[in-house]
């Protein structure tokens, strides 16, 4: 098998005295799509954090597509990353959040071409026309010229998947995109990302509570309890004939909730 | 003497007070966007000089600024060799100017820290360097948050002219008071100044609020 394009060796992360990440191992394939499921605070978010480069490590190394995320090798010895490195690694990754964190005061429009434009230094008139087609590809191209706060939940978010695109990411992180909406607003937000799934060379994480929706997309789905992966496979195997005890507890709880 | 005939001295007053306070709050803006931004600077030493701006500005009142800038000022300058005589126009704005910025520099800051936490995270993930996060990102929204504040600050510094007077600048207050001095008629000579004031403070005041809708029209699209 080939390079995984992530992986977290014996990570560590924690927030004081609370240990969130606890010798976390995790590894992702090239073109995977992983979900990661898992009671509150038992580290999701922060997995995905930690590959933005949003939340430092304490221990351990994350390696992207081989090479140190948080570290840098000097003379065979692994040195903290310089925000040099840092920002070389980031352009691989491209993150959704929860509650979309667009920018209020550009336009949809915008909202896609300023990163692109500004941080990749690509020209205008090119990113504007990537622009438009992801806006397309999202179903949102007749809203392009409206503001954030113009539109819906469910566009937001939508836009907030396609600026992140924008940025040509090898990575696609998804934080419980779907979290924030209005019931009838998720499945046009899932319909999108499903359509990603199907590309290929494009790999997935993914957080959420759609375990439906895990279950169609995912290659592997990761049961996460106390910072560690406790349990995984594919979703056949995950969902319908989970070994471990707080596995099975958990999926009883969030798939009948009464 | 007819209250008409106090009009045209009064105008010209006037009309410095507005030069004065037009250059005075630009100054005054330019001092609040450099020391509010730079009290949130990662360096240290350009964030203890704002910090140190804004607290010796903030903690003591206009006046003594304005006399130590007008008389002490030169005295130190001889002590040093350095002519540091200025004429009272550039003493009273460059006064009203450090004054009025050193309150600003606090809005500037406090504007730019009510930015969402997540805007940051956006920009971090979208790769924005520090510096393209301030300009393009949070200044661009804090802005808007500032400009009533603005307002009120832009109002309080045409108020504070009339201080200039003390140095023996010749604005509105000054005027006023040569004139009552010239012709005892108090009364008069006052309601007109009053008047006077209010009218620019109202200009002001409009001039602002278009300002403030200006910076702000993304947040009004479509409403
Ligand atoms: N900045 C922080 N400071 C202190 N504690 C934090 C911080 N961020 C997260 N935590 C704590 O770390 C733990 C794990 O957080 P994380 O967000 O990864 O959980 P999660 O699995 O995503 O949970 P949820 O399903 O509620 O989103 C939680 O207990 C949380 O309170
Ligand atoms: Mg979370």
């Amino acid at each position: 098998m080939s390079e995984p394009i992530i992986k977290f060796d014996k990570v560590v992360k924690r927030f004081g005295d609370l240990t969130v990440l606890d010798e976390l191992d995790f590894q992702v394939e090239q073109g995977e799509k992983v979900t990661i499921i898992g009671p509150s605070g038992s580290g999701k978010s922060t997995v995905l954090r930690v590959l933005m480069t949003l939340e430092k490590i304490n221990e351990g190394v994350v390696y992207i597509g081989g090479e140190p995320l948080w570290h840098e090798s000097r003379n065979g010895k692994l040195h903290e990353a310089s925000e040099a490195h840092l920002r070389k690694m980031r352009n691989q990754m491209g993150m959704v959040f929860q509650q979309f964190n667009l920018f209020p005061h550009m336009t949809v429009l915008r909202n896609l071409t300023e990163a692109p434009v500004r941080v990749l230094g690509m020209s205008k008139a090119d990113v504007r026309q990537r622009g438009e087609e992801l806006l397309d590809l999202v179903g949102l191209s007749d809203q392009k010229d409206k503001y954030p706060h113009q539109l819906s939940g469910g566009q937001q978010q939508r836009v907030g998947i396609a600026r992140a695109l924008a940025m040509r990411p090898r990575i696609m992180l998804f934080d419980e995109p779907t979290s924030a909406l209005d019931p009838e607003l998720v499945g046009e937000v899932l319909n999108v990302i499903r359509r990603l799934a199907k590309e290929h060379d494009l790999t997935m994480l993914l957080v959420t509570h759609e375990m439906h929706f895990a279950q169609q997309i995912s290659d592997r789905v990761c049961f996460f309890d106390k910072g560690k992966i406790k349990e995984q496979g594919t979703p056949e195997e995950l969902f319908k004939a989970p070994k471990e005890a707080r596995t099975q507890e958990f999926l009883k709880a969030v798939l009948n909730p009464d | 003497m007819e209250w008409t005939s106090y009009l045209a001295p009064l105008l010209e007053g006037a009309w410095v007070t507005v030069q004065i306070t037009i250059y005075s709050t630009i100054l005054g803006a330019i001092l609040a966007f450099a020391c509010g931004i730079g009290k949130l600077s990662p360096n240290i030493l350009i964030k203890s000089v704002s910090v140190a701006y804004i607290e010796i500005f903030r903690g003591t009142s206009l006046l003594v600024q304005l006399f130590w800038l007008y008389f002490a000022l030169p005295l130190v300058g001889q002590a040093i060799g350095i002519d540091l005589r200025f004429p009272p126009v550039v003493v009273g704005v460059a006064a009203l100017g450090l004054n009025i910025g050193s309150y600003g520099a606090e809005v500037v800051r406090g504007a730019i820290q009510s930015v969402a936490h997540e805007q940051y995270e956006a920009a971090k993930a979208l790769n924005f360097t520090p510096r393209q996060t301030l300009w393009r990102i949070s200044l661009p929204q804090a802005i808007p948050e500032m400009m009533p504040t603005f307002g009120n600050l832009a109002v309080q510094n045409l108020k504070d002219t009339a201080l200039v007077s003390l140095i023996s600048l010749s604005d509105l207050a000054f005027r006023a008071e040569h004139i009552r001095n010239y012709t005892q008629d108090s009364t008069t000579v006052y309601t007109l100044v009053l008047f006077m004031y209010f009218g620019m403070a109202l200009v002001l005041m409009a001039l602002m609020k278009w300002l403030e809708r200006f910076v702000g029209r993304w947040r009004a699209a479509g409403r």
